[in-house]
């Protein structure tokens, strides 16, 4: 569905990426793992061509759209829940979601809004209150699911664990699973807490200073000592 | 008493004209965080567009007023909306994502174009228009002051009312101000949600210069005349307006607005009008030093 062809970006001087190739096939989950600073987050920007990537192609269903504006990407199918979850502070809880609407025109937004508050029923509760106000964890729902809202094809997470208390964490990756398994959604999930995103995860890269430096099986990776080393056990040594 | 009331509405009539303008100011800020310095000649385009309208309407011979007005009104709208649209285009939008002094320049060097190319193409020499509404409803007398308000007032008044309204309602409640909204807190993000961002800002400058156009037909009604200048000191009152309520705030520029019209009023009425500016300017001092963000800004804090 989606494919990276040697993508490379820059800011300024800095290369975030030096030539990362990736790929998401159909109604998979692949995360992408890493300590921080390793281009992660970049990568998903750069999908969504905001920075664009300053070399190598990126494909959706074999469609070029490395050069194609942010906005337009979106309407391509291909959404995101960003990293920091980029609430809209001074906007209501429905003013959001209503916003996540914006490629799907508002068509089908009963529907959608019904589907992300049974995913997420905290929502229904906060629905007129400022997005400012929620706490993070509720921050995050209502930042997956304005991303939901746009009826993606493809729906990139950017680090929904951060910041977020262990329970909510655990309603979160529920919520991942559910709609990968009963919508057939693909994910592109990038994730600092490793081992919840190994264990949904159908494939996996990791991610080491721009570059991919491992890739395989979730369960596969979650079972290789170097992994373990570096991102499961507290540890700090950087695969090689 | 008479006297009060007599400031205040003069005050208000004034008072509407700068937040109409202010309006564009904090709009444009809160959307590029740029002060788009030509925004008062942009005015200044409106207040000429409506003369030259006024006069053309006259020579075919369309002389009923409320039909004339509407005419003007709607002419100088769209005129200095292509205005506001093109000066985006051609001396914003290439430097978007440059430095941030970048656009400022553009803009100032923008305004000096538009002053030049009003001169050039119109003239030097101050514009009359003959008046079009005369006459007022006299409010009250005690023999020697009469409280009066003139049918240019109420009409200013009126009119500014209705499009603040319609204005509120079209950014709070339609998906072309949520989108401006979305824009004007996270610009980005906006774009991830499928906004296309260039053209909420290119529309944030027409919305801007169209209220613009207004306050320009109303001053030109107002005063009598125009010149190329007249947009400078507007826009620098406006833009005080503006950072008085809260840039970024569109209820702010309002109430800034209005609250610089009645602060120049009343000074020039009880105090001395060659001084009104300095008033006007130390009440701006004196609310900046309490209130950073002015009376109705948002303080960047927000829950992470």
């Amino acid at each position: 569905m989606l494919q990276l062809e040697d993508v490379h970006t820059r800011y300024g001087n800095i290369e975030a990426l030096k030539g990362v190739s990736v790929e998401v096939r159909q109604g998979e989950i692949v995360t992408i793992i890493g300590s921080n600073g390793a281009g992660k987050s970049t990568l998903l920007m750069t999908i969504c061509g905001s920075p664009q990537a300053a070399a190598g192609r990126i494909l959706l269903n074999g469609e070029d759209i490395t050069r194609t504006a942010p906005y337009d990407i979106v309407h391509l199918g291909i959404s995101q829940a960003p990293e920091g979850r980029r609430i809209f502070a001074r906007m209501s809880v429905l003013e959001n979601l209503q916003m996540g609407s914006v490629p799907s025109g508002g068509r089908h937004f009963e529907e959608d809004v019904q589907k992300v508050f049974t995913l997420f029923p905290r929502l229904k509760e906060r629905i007129n209150q400022r997005g400012g106000t929620l706490s993070g964890g509720e921050q995050q729902m209502l930042c997956i699911g304005r991303a939901l809202m746009a009826r993606p094809r493809l729906l990139l997470l950017d680090e929904p664990s951060l910041g977020i208390a262990p329970i909510l964490v655990r309603q979160i990756f529920n919520a991942i699973v559910e709609i990968n398994k009963e919508q057939g959604l693909t994910i592109l999930l990038v994730e600092q807490n490793a081992f919840q995103a190994l264990k949904i995860a159908h494939r996996a890269y990791v991610l080491s200073t721009g570059r991919v430096v491992m890739e395989g099986a979730g369960r596969e990776l979650l079972a290789n000592p170097e992994v373990r080393a570096a991102y499961l056990e507290g540890g700090q040594k950087e695969v090689a | 008493m008479l006297y009060f009331l007599q400031q205040l509405i003069n005050g208000l009539t004034l008072g509407a004209m700068y937040g109409l303008i202010a309006i564009g100011y904090s709009m444009v800020y809160g959307i590029i965080g740029m002060i788009n310095f030509a925004h008062g000649d942009i005015y200044m385009i409106g207040a000429f567009v409506t003369v030259i309208a006024f006069t053309t309407l006259g020579i075919v011979g369309i002389t009923w007023m409320p039909l004339a007005l509407m005419v003007v009104l709607l002419c100088a709208m769209l005129f200095t909306a292509a205005y506001g649209w093109t000066v985006e285009r051609i001396a914003y939008r290439p430097l978007r994502g440059s430095f941030r002094l970048a656009p400022l320049i553009s803009a100032i060097g923008m305004s000096i174009f538009l002053q030049n190319y009003v001169q050039v193409a119109q003239g030097a020499n101050v514009k009359p228009l003959a008046p079009i509404i005369t006459g007022g409803i006299q409010l009250g007398s005690d023999g020697s002051f009469s409280v009066g308000i003139s049918y240019v007032q109420i009409m200013v008044i009126v009119l500014t009312t209705v499009l603040m309204a319609a204005f509120s309602f079209l950014i709070a409640k339609t998906p072309l101000g949520r989108a401006q909204r979305a824009c004007e807190q996270d610009l980005k993000m906006a774009g991830l949600c499928g906004v296309n961002v260039d053209r909420t800002i290119s529309t944030t400058f027409v919305l801007g210069a169209a209220l613009a156009a207004v306050a320009g037909l109303m001053a030109s009604l107002y005063y009598g005349v125009v010149d190329f200048f007249i947009g400078f000191l507007a826009g620098v009152k406006a833009f005080t307006a503006a950072v008085l309520g809260g840039i970024g705030s569109i209820p702010g520029a309002m109430l800034g607005g209005l609250l610089l019209g009645l602060i120049e009023s009343f000074w020039s009425g009880y105090f001395s009008i060659e001084y009104k500016d300095v008033a006007a300017f130390g009440i701006l001092v004196v609310v900046l030093i309490f209130l950073p963000t002015g009376l109705l800004g948002k303080p960047e804090i927000e829950k992470v």
